[in-house]
């Protein structure tokens, strides 16, 4: 009697693994090796900072945590903390509020980064590769929030000066008018 | 109804069909896949879990293969980095976690009653509960790997390499509730152990009558009641530090990465020994039968097995030896660590006594206890050179240490089990495995066993650290590896031979009697399987071993109700009749304690709310469980009973 | 047996990763201890196991000793074979007590040794672990001659070296068996480590504690030099890079200081002064790149710098993608920088 529905149950079983399978976590990927969206979308996005640029919502890897963890790594290894803090802002505005400049959708940030903005954000697109500028994106937009809570990164094993990514609630992004240019355009980024 | 008073007498010969017919309505499980369910019968759950532990065996034994298809040569790319680190901790964690332990809980489960003559474990419900438990535990890793979020920081999952910065994503969390999981499902082993020993024992079964594996069982649930906290209480640090952001292992704020070690460690090492005491006893406890003689030296195979346990919670620091402890710390773990190879020699020395004066049959139960005794004596010696921390420090973390490992467990708890399962298999369905298969099983298995990790011994001397997915070519590494490699093919298809003994054997095999080895021990005075109820009348035992001291007059307790569950309960050193205590009827509140638990677990990696989600619905299944019932009202009053001559 | 047989073969490939092939103190006094050890085990296992085989395949005459009790066919009692047994027994129990005090005392006096302090004369070497390369810098008094590499640690023969060791990430281990056991690089400890080389040689080691995705491929070499080789080395480390007189490796350096390289490598003498990855300055003269996994050669270095993904997926360098003529400059350039 027990034998029969213990066959039932590893069919069961087998099956949901299966699904499982194919189903593989989009949170959990891990590729070394990656083409995600590059240059030229993002151009196409730096011409008007409300354009559909053709990346999703969430960016290639907003949903993804090793990508996450990359920005987050990068985000110290680049300085970028010598004008944004750990998100509070200094010379640079504050990343992990709800106010953006030149925009909030990845391809706004991919153009910040990579392009540079007046008043001092250097332009890094020579500096770091595509995948690395994606990475910082993720991670700069979950400092506010934004993208996948299950993917975003936790507490740094340093000294604590901010709540972690993904004990950050959620605000919604709004633009603000950008500030007068006091600066000549940014000179190529270097830490 | 007066309850009747309990007769120690002799069976009377009658037709005792009806009787039988009785006994299975009030104690048989209700049909169909309600009955499935619900049961209660630690036959059912015990022979479950064998079931399920050893499909997590042969997953972890598939991992295994996988990894030593990957290391069979330098620079391969069978698997890369990321899947190999996931491949090498499932395999660790399946086998420890998910394998071991609960394996020699189930074998106890299903045999201490039986052996200690009784009707079912302390507390029928709660064993279902541990088993739905361990099913949704193992099951919830499982789909996890599946869903590429198995954990990849090994078994043992060091901060701050599983912390919330260098582990991104849920692969550590996952890994940390499996823990979980796990422990729970042991503590409630371990309850049920104990307290079905200490209290449930047949009339006559002192304290020093009662089976070695018996006695391996209790120190083995003591050991589990004090390991698991320790790991529990890691595992909630390290899931607290990853989504909560608390500072238990971050050295900036005061917390410790060598914290993480010893905690785990202070688990880890009686975990070893939680798996091997099982084994042991069940070596004391087969031998018997293969030599026609009682274990020699019972009282010093109690106290070696008792000494094991104490000392096992000593030795925990020799797994951290290269992390820079204090000299005079450390030597004192090399004293304790050299120390506890005095009682496994005592036992060792009192098997071998036992083999000597005893008159040996060659059956495969007895093959696994020599290929155990073979193997095990290796890895003993090697254990006793890594207790040294200079020797350590070479050879720590490298495959000299995986080596010695699988020694002591594959062939320490391994080997037994497989001789058990070949001793008991007849015991549980009736039917004989067959001989010349088990002999296949048996030599494939102690050939492969060596090929695979005698080789390991040398490579770690040659510089090859442990859970590393590739080496370079230039280290000279790959001819022992490759020969490895084959080793595990070898034992692979030893596990495939023991497979098709299993399932041609179901079908076909022998029909054995009640006691087809001729033993002692009170399982074998029942049919095969055992009915639901184990023994129409309750057993009186009158020496160590149950079946041969008997005398000439088959004693037996009657009384215990008839009409509804009931066991009768003994002092706990004489085992004298105390009162008789009712058991519940099947109920499906441990299916769902179990899932509001697994609902709590799971759903707690993902959100805080999962908190208040999973009290509610374990507070309504735990209503349901302690729900009076009117069987339960009825029976309220356990009357001591007194001893009447026969 | 088989494995004995191919454990000398593995002995004779002569691997300078050998703990049982040591060039120093430490790794001679463990490896006295494994010769030790050896035949203690080889005996005492020979023992038991032809006790085993004997006791299990004595003949015993047909009827000996049996007797029918519970309806089972069991071996008769005898007490006075019991008593003797339980001497025996007793006896192997003292023995084997006498023996694990032996092996205990042999521990603790090489551990002793070991741990006792070199003396004031010691090379001192800080090593800190990174996922997943090694930085080395020996410190002096004088800050500026303090030398920055990574990978490869050079060492005077006959000199003891204390490493100071520590990690800025997850926890490592430092081990290169053929010099002595090994130590764990922890994050918010520093552990110290003396060892000495007593013969000239090229020593590699592995991290031994799993660290990440690319623990497999974080090796260390330890060059052991004549004293007076180690102090040229070690005045040469302390140079600046030079610009380039070829063009071609003078090209590499533009390319160096306009890409990626800069974000995370350093090299004294030019504006590229980031931490993030091994310091760059002297990486001509290194034998092998990514952490002692490939020869440092044009063909490797090009490989390395277009896609570190391929050979080592994991590590935190990015691929590069450049013009192969720019690629070629910049190689150039690394394989200047010695």
């Amino acid at each position: 009697m027990c034998s029969r529905f213990a066959d039932r149950a590893v069919r069961a079983g087998t099956a949901v693994i299966a699904i499982a399978a194919l189903a593989a976590c989009p949170r959990e990927r891990r590729t070394f090796h990656d083409s995600p969206p590059a240059a030229s979308v993002a151009a196409e996005s730096a011409k008007s900072v409300r354009s559909d640029s053709g990346v999703s919502r969430e960016g290639p890897y907003g949903d993804n945590a090793y990508a996450l963890y990359q920005g987050k790594t990068l985000f110290a290894a680049f300085n970028c903390m010598g004008c944004h803090s750990h998100g509070g802002g200094g010379m640079g505005p504050p990343l992990m509020d709800s106010a953006w400049i030149y925009g909030y959708e990845p391809a706004n940030i991919y153009a910040t980064i990579a392009n540079g903005r007046p008043n001092g954000m250097p332009s890094f697109k020579n500096r770091i590769t595509p995948q690395q500028i994606w990475e910082l994106v993720a991670y700069v937009r979950s400092m506010s929030g934004q993208g996948s809570k299950a993917a975003r990164t936790s507490r740094n094993d340093e000294m604590e000066v901010r709540a972690a990514e993904s004990q950050t609630t959620t605000e919604k992004p709004v633009l603000v008018t950008p500030p007068p240019t006091v600066n000549p355009p940014a000179q190529e980024g270097h830490p | 109804m007066t309850a009747p008073t309990l007769v120690i007498g002799e069976p009377v010969p009658v037709d005792d069909r009806a009787e039988r017919e009785q006994m299975d309505r009030v104690w048989g499980s209700k049909p169909g896949f309600w009955g499935w369910l619900t049961t209660t019968n630690h036959k059912e759950i015990g022979k479950r879990y064998i079931t399920t532990a050893f499909i997590f065996f042969l997953l972890g034994g598939i991992e295994a293969a996988m990894m030593r298809t990957q290391l069979s040569r330098p620079e391969n790319s069978f698997l890369g980095p990321d899947k190999y680190n996931q491949i090498f901790t499932m395999h660790g964690t399946t086998m420890m976690f998910l394998f071991a332990v609960p394996i020699m809980e189930a074998i106890g489960l299903y045999f201490v009653p039986l052996m200690v003559g009784t009707r079912n474990v302390a507390f029928p419900r709660l064993n279902a509960f541990g088993y739905w438990l361990f099913l949704i535990g193992g099951s919830f890793l499982y789909v996890q790997f599946f869903l590429n979020t198995g954990p990849d920081v090994g078994w043992f999952s060091y901060v701050p390499l599983s912390g919330p910065q260098f582990s991104p994503g849920k692969r550590a969390d996952t890994w940390a509730q499996t823990i979980t999981f796990t422990e729970i499902v042991a503590i409630v082993g371990a309850i049920e152990l104990i307290v079905t020993i200490f209290k449930q024992r047949a009339v006559g079964m002192s304290l020093n009558r009662i089976p070695i594996f018996v006695w391996a069982m209790l120190v083995t649930a003591f050991m589990i009641m004090f390991a698991m906290p320790a790991v529990a209480t890691a595992s909630m640090y390290l899931a607290l530090d990853r989504l909560v952001g608390t500072h238990f292992f971050n050295p900036a704020e005061g917390g410790d990465v060598l914290l993480w070690q010893h905690m785990f460690w202070f688990f880890g090492h009686p975990e070893v020994y939680i798996i091997f005491l099982p084994a042991t006893g069940l070596v004391s406890t087969m031998l018997p039968a293969f030599t026609r003689r009682p274990v020699f030296g019972y009282p010093a195979m109690v106290l070696a097995l008792i000494s094991v346990a104490f000392m096992a919670f000593g030795l925990w620091v020799h797994h951290m030896f290269a992390t820079g402890i204090p000299q005079l710390a450390a030597s004192f773990f090399t004293a304790t660590s050299t120390m506890i190879a005095i009682p496994s020699g005592v036992q060792i020395f009192c098997w071998l006594a036992t083999i000597w004066s005893g008159r040996p049959r060659f059956a495969t139960p007895m093959l696994f206890i020599l290929g155990f005794i073979f193997l095990f004596v290796i890895g003993g010696v090697t254990g006793v050179m890594i207790a040294s921390v200079p020797f350590d420090l070479q050879v720590h973390d490298t495959f000299f240490i995986v080596a010695h490992f699988h020694y002591v467990l594959v062939g320490g708890a391994v080997f037994p089990l497989f001789g058990a399962i070949y001793y008991w298999f007849p015991k549980v369905t009736g039917r004989m495995l067959s001989e010349k298969l088990g002999k296949w099983n048996f030599w494939l298995f102690l050939i492969g066993m060596n090929m695979t990790f005698f080789p390991m011994h040398w490579l770690g001397f040659y510089g090859m650290p442990r859970r590393v997915y590739t080496y370079l070519a230039s280290t000279g590494w790959g001819p022992l590896n490759l020969l490895a490699s084959v080793g595990a093919l070898v034992i692979a298809i030893s596990v495939i031979v023991f497979l098709v003994n299993v399932v041609t054997s179901l079908r076909h095999g022998e029909i054995a009697g009640d006691n087809p080895w001729d033993a002692d021990t009170l399982e074998w005075a029942t049919t095969s399987p055992p009915p639901a109820y184990n023994f129409l009348h309750l057993p009186v035992v009158q020496g160590r071993s149950a079946l041969w001291d008997e005398g000439d007059e088959h004693q037996v307790a009657v009384g215990t109700s008839t009409e509804r569950r009931e066991v009768l309960l003994t002092t706990t050193l004489d085992a004298q009749p105390d009162s008789r205590e009712s058991h519940p009827h099947d109920s499906i509140w441990p299916l769902a304690m179990a899932l509001a638990i697994g609902v709590l677990f799971i759903t707690a990696i993902f959100t805080p709310l999962a908190l208040p989600i999973g009290a509610v619905l374990g507070f309504i299944a735990f209503a349901g469980w302690a729900w009076p019932t009117k069987e339960d009202v009825e029976s309220e009053s356990d009357e001591k009973v007194s001893l009447e001559g026969a | 047996m088989a494995g004995a047989l191919l454990a000398c073969a593995g002995c004779s490939l002569h691997n300078t990763q050998n703990a049982l092939d040591a060039s120093g103190p430490q790794s001679q006094r463990i490896e006295g201890l494994w010769w030790l050890f050896l035949p203690i085990a080889a005996v005492v296992w020979v023992i038991v196991i032809a006790v085993m085989l004997w006791g299990a395949a004595r003949k015993r005459s047909p009827r000996e000793g049996m007797e029918t009790r519970g309806g089972a066919e069991v071996v008769a009692g005898d007490e006075a074979r019991d008593r003797r047994m339980t001497r025996i027994v007793a006896g192997g129990v003292i023995v084997t007590v006498v023996i694990l005090f032996l092996m205990l005392v042999a521990d603790f006096r090489v551990g002793q040794a070991l741990t006792m302090a070199p003396g004031t004369q010691a090379v001192p070497i800080k090593v800190t672990g990174h996922q997943f390369w090694w930085e080395v810098q020996y410190p002096d008094s004088v800050p500026n001659k303090t030398v920055i590499t990574a990978n490869e640690i050079h060492i005077p023969v006959g000199v003891p070296v204390v490493m100071e060791l520590t990690s800025l990430d997850v926890i490592h281990s430092f081990w290169v068996p053929s010099l002595t056991g090994k130590k764990d690089l922890l994050p918010g400890y520093r552990r110290s480590l003396w060892f000495r080389a007593d013969t000239p040689g090229v020593y590699r080691g592995q991290c031994a504690e799993y660290c990440g995705l690319e623990h497999a491929k974080m090796s260390v070499l330890v060059i052991a030099q004549k004293p007076q080789d180690f102090a040229a080395w070690r005045a040469a480390q302390l140079d600046s890079a030079t610009t380039p007189s070829d063009s071609l490796a003078l090209r590499g350096k533009t390319v160096f200081m306009g890409t990626t390289c800069v974000m995370c490598h350093s090299i004294s003498g030019t504006s590229a002064a980031a931490t993030a990855g091994p310091d760059l300055t002297h990486v001509g003269s290194r034998r092998m790149i990514a952490a002692n996994t490939l020869p440092n050669t044009d063909a490797n270095l090009y490989a390395w710098i277009s896609d570190p993904q391929r050979i080592k997926p994991g590590v935190l360098m990015p691929a590069t993608k450049l013009d192969p003529r720019d690629m070629q400059a910049l190689v150039a350039y690394l394989r200047h920088l010695k």
